[in-house]
């Protein structure tokens, strides 16, 4: 034994241990409540969706029963003659998170593969930081960027280059403004690579190494590997992640208002400019005077919330089957 | 001061998997009884049920009837109750990660109330010195936090911390499984002086340990308590065949 | 079988991979590289946007006063600023302890299928676009009160910071190992004592991170306060009146037709970002020094 034998000390305990010196009594109580504290913070969570399908409901009840479903199928949006039709926004949201996903699917996966498979192993944190922080721009920035700098690009260099060589195509007619659908999807492109790419790299990792290297030691080439052994195995995954952009750039506000034109009407033209229905919202509910209109706005509000919903439950599946429920991260 | 304890017809589950079958055993107060037998025998189970952690497990259930004393442990007081007059040492050291030394032993009294601030010092020095720590870190106890010392250390700081809320049952389950040869030597020792004040029940898979410290012996299989008799007549002839098997190391 | 691998040409095995396999590496390896290329140039540009137009503008007057009327040269956004600070602050008194609740209840109580649901129920809406909450904050408060407030703007944030401050508090308490709590039961430490002064305590470092987090979130959000904090030109400091915030502005004067308008919107933006790399990069800093982990 190390040190002087603890003779004492220990007869000095057995004096105090006589006269107890936690108090005994007490009741389950404080746990109790605790807990009950605990899960009304949880079912908060609950009452958030409900709180939202409720009001979103209820205010668009109007509306409802005065169009019923045609509202997404017509196309007249009138204030002052009180006649209301969602079809150009929602035509206008489809197209420009469409157009955004070709460009941007491509564009993310192809980051995700150079970071998971291709990249030297000091440059992959910083690339995985400066997409992350990509993800963090707020929308109004890149709205105010893409007013000043994206804008005036399109209408200079990339329209008229655009009408000259595709023109054929009938998707790039019409004076080049620059602002308009296509300036709306190339923004809306760039906010969701971040997104789909952490997602792609995330399933991407998750793929065992023995199966990359199966496929390597039967003398496949790196990108015979990741096509095979990789892309093949996550694909659910990146379907997640792709959709999940998807969602995001259904509901996406700001950026697109600030660049889209602003005008409900159908194109087919990319040069044209549109509507989403997300803009609507952002530009005309604090004006909306009468009933009618603001339960129409509402409307148009609980069909987004009703598409983005659906999309992000279907993402979050995918995703999970091959993450299996880790938790997923909050897109910061 | 420590206390007897009865144990009568225990049994235990996990969910629907059953783990302990109608344990009887009598812990005799101021000895150190050893609980040994093969992985997965329902020995750490056993320890945990005398304090009622087994239940923290979710879906895990126990019946029977166990006392401490002239205390009912499953009947009659709350768990959280039964568990201030019972300390308990785990296989690994876990001491609190944010505390300082004084307030890892200090925790369990102050998180239970007790604040008188001369008093604690004075149980603090008495616990530390019980557990041959009080040399070691009595100049840093306030600044150094209880996750910096080497886990030898730690794990005579987390018997402190069980010492210094005086319970009259100390439960040990595996203290020294991961400690090095020095360290475990030191703790056999400490555990040689406090089964004078207290009722010492350990969990080892290491006979020799067994024998050196303990003075009865319990051998369980397969969730069943096999025989229980003095060590050393559990360690030179004992009466069931499973047991002789499993101390010549035919299995476990 | 030895005849079967005979089958097998002899130059299968010693030729040199097919110059096609070769060069579809290549082409591979090379639209990898051009990806992100082209990823990077978007970022490179709005940075260096920001720094260009933004950084002449930044000077004391803008930081300090707020703005001039419309034609008149100089004024700033300190309104805006403090505005933003305002509902960040309300919007806190709220979403903060319900996402702390919410997600002690998931990590100490809810590992179960109703527990799954309300982490199902928040991953799902940290995915509802944020003009839909400011149209649900509208209806609770604005229509209420009959006039827009940072009150308004405080609930809208709320709701968005509730279901990310949950997940993130989850996440760090899971990271505490069970044996740290079973040493406070073991000392016949109750359930809620353990729960906040031993697990939450030890996570304290993860949960404010996954606070500043969400804060650096909400805080560049400009529609949900469309329609509730709606903007000011003035300093407000009451609750119940329309309040600026940052986003609200930069907006405002983006959309403008003022050249002076415009300058003052690249300075405002290059604010925001700076405080969000600000908290992000704290963040990274102290996770990599291992301040986040639930135990040593």
């Amino acid at each position: 034994m190390t040190g002087p034998q603890p003779v004492e000390p220990m007869e000095v305990v057995a004096e105090v241990q006589s006269a107890p010196l936690i108090k005994m009594g007490g009741s389950l109580w404080p746990d109790r409540l605790f807990s009950w504290a605990m899960l009304a913070c949880g079912v908060s969570v609950l009452a958030l969706v409900g709180l939202i399908i409720f009001e979103l409901s209820t205010k668009s009840g109007l509306s409802w029963h005065a169009f019923g479903w045609r509202f997404f199928f017509r196309s007249e949006w009138d204030p002052v003659n009180d006649q209301y039709g969602a079809f150009p926004f929602v035509y206008g949201t489809i197209v420009s998170s469409l157009l955004a996903l070709i460009l941007a699917v491509p564009l993310a996966v192809g980051v995700a593969v150079f970071i998971t498979e291709m990249s030297p192993t000091w440059l992959r944190g910083p690339l995985a930081f400066t997409t992350e922080l990509l993800a963090a721009i707020p929308s109004v920035i890149y709205g105010l960027w893409a007013i000043f700098v994206l804008v005036p690009l399109l209408r200079e260099y990339l329209q008229p280059w655009l009408a000259k060589y595709f023109g054929w195509t009938g998707l790039f007619e019409g004076p080049p403004y620059g602002i308009g659908m296509l300036a709306a999807g190339i923004i809306l492109a760039i906010m969701i690579v971040p997104i789909i790419s952490s997602i792609t790299r995330e399933v991407m990792t998750a793929v065992p190494q023995q199966q990359r290297e199966a496929v390597l030691a039967l003398g496949a080439t790196r990108w015979e590997m990741i096509r095979t052994a990789v892309l093949r195995n996550a694909r659910a995954g990146i379907m997640g992640g792709i959709i999940l952009g998807l969602g995001r750039a259904l509901g996406e506000t700001m950026a697109v208002t600030m660049v889209i034109g602003n005008r409900a009407e159908i194109a087919k033209s990319l040069f044209a400019p549109g509507y989403t229905m997300a803009s609507v919202l952002a530009n005309e509910f604090s004006e909306a005077s009468g009933d009618l209109y603001l339960s129409a706005l509402v409307e148009v509000g609980l069909a987004l919330f009703l598409v983005t919903i659906i999309v992000n439950i279907l993402a979050q599946f995918l995703v999970w089957t091959v993450t299996r429920g880790t938790p997923a991260r909050g897109n910061a | 001061m420590g206390v007897g304890i009865q144990v009568d017809k225990l049994s235990a589950w996990f969910g629907k998997t059953q783990a302990l079958y109608d344990i009887n055993m009598t812990v005799q107060a101021n000895h150190a009884t050893a609980v040994i037998g093969p992985s997965g025998c329902g020995k750490s189970t056993f320890v945990r049920c005398l304090n009622r952690m087994h239940e923290t497990i979710p879906d895990a259930r126990a019946t029977g009837r166990v006392r401490i004393g002239e205390v009912d442990v499953y009947n009659g007081t709350s768990a959280t109750h039964i568990r201030r007059r019972i300390g308990m040492v785990f296989q690994k050291p876990n001491p609190f990660p944010t505390m300082s030394i004084y307030g890892n032993v200090a925790a369990g009294l102050k998180l239970n109330g007790f604040h008188d601030r001369k008093r604690l010092d004075e149980i603090v020095e008495r616990s530390l010195l019980a557990s041959a720590l009080w040399e070691e870190v009595k100049d840093v106890m306030h600044k150094k936090s209880g996750a910096s010392l080497s886990g030898g250390q730690q794990q005579r700081l987390c018997i402190a911390r069980a010492l210094a809320v005086q319970p009259e049952v100390l439960l040990m389950d595996e203290p020294c499984s991961a400690l090095d040869p020095i360290s475990t030597g030191k703790i056999e020792e400490l555990i040689f002086q406090l089964k004078e004040r207290f009722t010492i029940v350990i969990v080892t898979h290491n006979m020799q340990q067994a024998s050196r410290v303990a003075e009865f012996t319990g051998f369980f299989l397969l969730g069943k308590l096999i025989e229980f008799d003095k060590t050393e007549k559990i360690f030179t002839t004992p009466s069931d065949k499973r047991t002789e098997d499993y101390i010549t190391g035919r299995f476990g | 079988m030895p005849e079967a691998l005979a089958a097998t040409p002899a130059d299968f095995v010693t030729a040199p991979i097919s110059l096609r396999r070769r060069i579809t590496d290549y082409l591979a390896t090379g639209a990898a590289v051009s990806a992100v290329i082209m990823v990077l140039v978007p970022l490179a540009a709005v940075f260096g946007y920001l720094v260009y137009r933004g950084i002449g503008s930044i000077n004391w007057a803008f930081l300090t006063q707020t703005p001039k009327p419309v034609g008149e040269a100089g004024g700033g956004m300190a309104n805006a600023i403090a505005g933003s600070v305002l509902i960040l602050l309300i919007g806190s008194t709220v979403g903060v302890p319900a996402g702390i609740g919410a997600g002690i209840y998931l990590a100490e109580y809810g590992r179960n299928r109703f527990g799954d649901l309300i982490r199902f129920t928040a991953d799902v809406l940290n995915g509802v676009p944020s003009i839909i909450v400011g149209i649900v904050a509208y209806g609770l408060v604005v229509l209420v009160q009959k006039h827009f407030s940072a009150l308004a703007g405080g609930v809208a944030l709320a709701i968005m910071m509730i279901p990310t401050i949950t997940r993130t508090t989850e996440e760090m308490l899971l990271l505490v190992p069970t044996v740290t709590r079973e040493a406070a039961y073991g000392l016949g430490v109750s359930r809620w004592r353990t729960t906040l002064s031993i697990t939450l305590r030890t996570a304290t470092s993860g949960v404010i991170t996954g606070i500043m987090l969400a804060f650096a979130r909400v805080a560049g959000e400009t529609a949900p306060l469309l329609f509730t904090a709606f903007g000011n030109q003035f300093w407000n400091w009451r609750i119940n009146q329309p309040t600026a915030a940052l986003p609200l502005q930069i907006f405002t004067y983006a959309i403008s037709p003022f050249d002076e308008w415009h300058r003052q919107a690249w300075a405002g933006a290059l604010i925001l970002i700076v405080l969000i790399v600000i908290s992000i990069s704290a963040v990274r800093i102290a996770a990599s020094r291992g301040m986040l982990k639930g135990a040593n």
